[in-house]
């Protein structure tokens, strides 16, 4: 803005003429041709295959029938988010988005804060990297691998976790953790744990190298100990960015995922296991209720960009300018 | 003179049990899904596998070479991974290069445009029926067309050209060159790691890919990937049905557990075996790229 700002006042005075504004841009233009037509086709592009869909967002408004043209539809108003906010399935699945994505934010934020703080005080370099290695491993495995995984390791007949907790007598018989609704949300949970823990940690390192090292000498001096200087030093060091990780997922809530649920989801726990995009998915593609299932997807998109745009607004507020 | 206090033993014990489980719990299940992927199928069943195999067996593997699915899986995944990766890298890093020109009259709107983009999406089935119109559903055009550019590894690439010294680009079109000549003659080559970060994520996200081929290309085997297959194994071990494919192929004792482990290894070793020698560039790429994944 500044910049633009003051190119054109440089050029008011060699243009006498009324429009000279207009000339200014006009030549603008002619020198910039090569830019202009190499972002043509990316404007297209954007346009075609991002807002350009949107155009059916119109069946959230109407009882859509694909058979029939655009002009032929019966149009019905609210007729369809009304029909949702009755529904109590609807009101269950976003208070199972709400729950599983609240469990998620806070389990991988602390996890992945541990894991940083903890490893920063590992003084063997050896020992340290190896463990860095490891950890982002899962976060490159599919899905699919990560939920076959799970079942392995969960499965009642030979999974390690039953095998573990019957060898130290905290139960007596093998548990099935996928037959009972109480156990899924923690599931999903550790899963994303498993996941995204050295991920994650990624940027808490990054923020712990650039701390101001004097900070550690002078509480030294004053006779703290490695955890008093890791709470007192470390920890406050990256409240910024844990500040400014937070706003930005609570402006993702509504996206709890829908690979894990939907890949780890079954008959008996689908009360729990079911969130807003699978609720949208089953509607869509199983039940062919196209009006309905855009009907949901609508709504978790407005409130997802309310939720975004507040968390920026304070994101602002508290001085950092990092989302956009 | 250095005293030992009893409260860094403690905390030298909390930290090392916390780092060794997260390790262990980590290393854990891909070492035991390789080892049931060595053992006897059935034997497996009996419980009592954790990092050796029992019953060792190559069984389960030639079944999973056996399978007509998987190699059409294979070459779908590896030509959308090669293919995807090579020119959304490229057409990413041009509009990267354009929206970094701070003189550009149309950067700002075309860079809110794309931005825009990351926090909404018209939703399942308005980009389905959409893309069917388009008629790339049922196509392999529709692994790497829509979703081309993202803005997020377009702000990466951007932040990194703006970091660059701007005499370079200034004294070159002072020289008379165009912008896509600097591009790619001087642009390109100094953005090396940031391309290779890049090129990271957008490679592991192709190769991990397995919704869109259910959702657009579910009916059609010669368009499956890799990840769908195995997704199609998982579904088969849960239900307890049994896979009867993998059966019909061998007399041998394979169950479709093994199957899927053995299909699991494949799938995950082009990755792990990669991911180490690249950590410099996802983990610089990750800081400079600011947050989200």
């Amino acid at each position: 803005m500044q910049l633009e700002k003051s190119e054109t006042m440089e050029k008011i005075p060699e243009q006498t003429a009324p429009n000279s504004r207009l000339a200014v841009w006009r030549r603008k233009l002619k020198g910039q041709k090569e830019l202009i037509l190499l972002s043509l086709p990316f404007v297209i592009y954007i346009i075609v295959f991002n807002y350009m869909p949107l155009i059916g967002w119109t069946m959230a408004f109407q009882k859509y029938r694909p058979a029939l043209g655009f002009f032929e539809q019966e149009w019905v108003g609210l007729e369809n988010f009304k029909f949702l906010f009755a529904d109590s399935n609807f009101l269950r699945v976003i208070r199972n988005t709400l729950a599983m994505s609240t469990i998620n934010l806070v389990l991988t934020f602390t996890f992945s804060i541990a894991f940083a703080l903890l490893l920063n005080e590992v003084r063997n370099k050896y020992v340290k990297r190896t463990m860095q290695t490891i950890s982002y491993l899962p976060h490159f495995l599919s899905w699919i691998i990560v939920t076959g995984i799970v079942m392995d390791v969960l499965s009642p007949e030979t999974g390690i976790v039953n095998e573990i907790l019957l060898a130290l007598g905290i139960i007596d018989q093998p548990i099935n953790f996928f037959a009972d609704p109480k156990y899924f949300w923690w599931i999903v949970g550790f899963a994303n744990v498993w996941k995204s823990t050295g991920w994650g940690s990624i940027i808490y390192l990054a923020a712990i190298t650039s701390i101001n090292k004097e900070l550690y000498e002078a509480a030294s001096i004053d006779g703290a100990g490695r955890f008093r200087k890791m709470w007192h030093i470390t920890l406050p060091g990256i409240k910024p960015t844990i500040f400014i990780l937070l706003l930005i997922n609570i402006g993702w809530i509504l996206d709890a995922g829908f690979e894990v649920q939907y890949l780890l989801g079954n008959g008996l726990i689908q009360s729990v296991s079911e969130t807003i995009d699978i609720f949208v998915l089953k509607y869509g593609i199983s039940l062919n209720n196209y009006s309905l299932a855009t009907a949901a997807g609508i709504f978790k998109g407005i409130i997802s960009v309310i939720l975004i745009f507040t968390a920026n607004k304070l994101a602002k507020m508290a001085g950092e300018e990092r989302l956009f | 003179m250095k005293k030992i206090s009893i409260s860094d033993v403690v905390f030298d014990l909390i930290k090392w049990t916390f780092l060794i489980f997260m390790t262990l719990a980590t290393l854990y299940p891909i070492l035991n899904t390789l080892a049931v992927s060595f053992n006897d199928g059935m034997d497996t069943l009996r419980g009592g596998i954790h990092l050796v195999p029992r019953e060792f067996t190559l069984e389960n593997y030639r079944t999973v070479l056996q399978k007509d699915n998987l190699i059409q899986g294979a070459i779908v995944t590896v030509s959308r991974t090669v293919f995807g990766t090579v020119t959304q890298l490229f057409v990413t890093a041009l509009l990267a290069y354009i929206l970094s020109r701070k003189e550009f009259i149309f950067r700002k709107p075309i860079t809110l445009l794309y931005i825009f983009t990351m926090y909404f999406n018209a939703g399942i089935i308005p980009n389905y029926l959409w893309l069917q119109k388009l008629g790339l559903i049922n196509t392999f055009w529709v692994y790497v067309i829509p979703g081309a550019v993202s803005a997020f590894n377009v702000l990466v690439i951007r932040t990194y050209i703006n970091g660059l010294p701007d005499s370079l680009v200034e004294s070159a079109k002072i020289d008379g060159a165009s912008h896509f000549r600097i591009f790619i003659n001087i642009i390109l080559p100094l953005c090396k790691p940031v391309l290779a970060t890049v090129a990271i994520f957008i490679a592991v996200y192709h190769w991990n890919s397995w919704f869109d081929a259910m959702l657009y290309n579910g009916f059609n085997d010669r368009l499956t990937t890799l990840q769908y297959e195995l997704m199609k194994l998982l579904s088969s071990v849960t239900s307890q049905g049994g896979d009867v494919e993998s059966m019909k192929h061998t007399k041998s004792m394979v169950t479709p557990a093994s199957v899927r482990a053995a299909t699991t290894i494949v799938t995950a070793l082009p990755i792990v075996l990669i991911y180490p020698f690249l950590q410099k560039y996802f983990v610089s790429g990750l800081t400079i790229g600011g947050v989200k994944e």
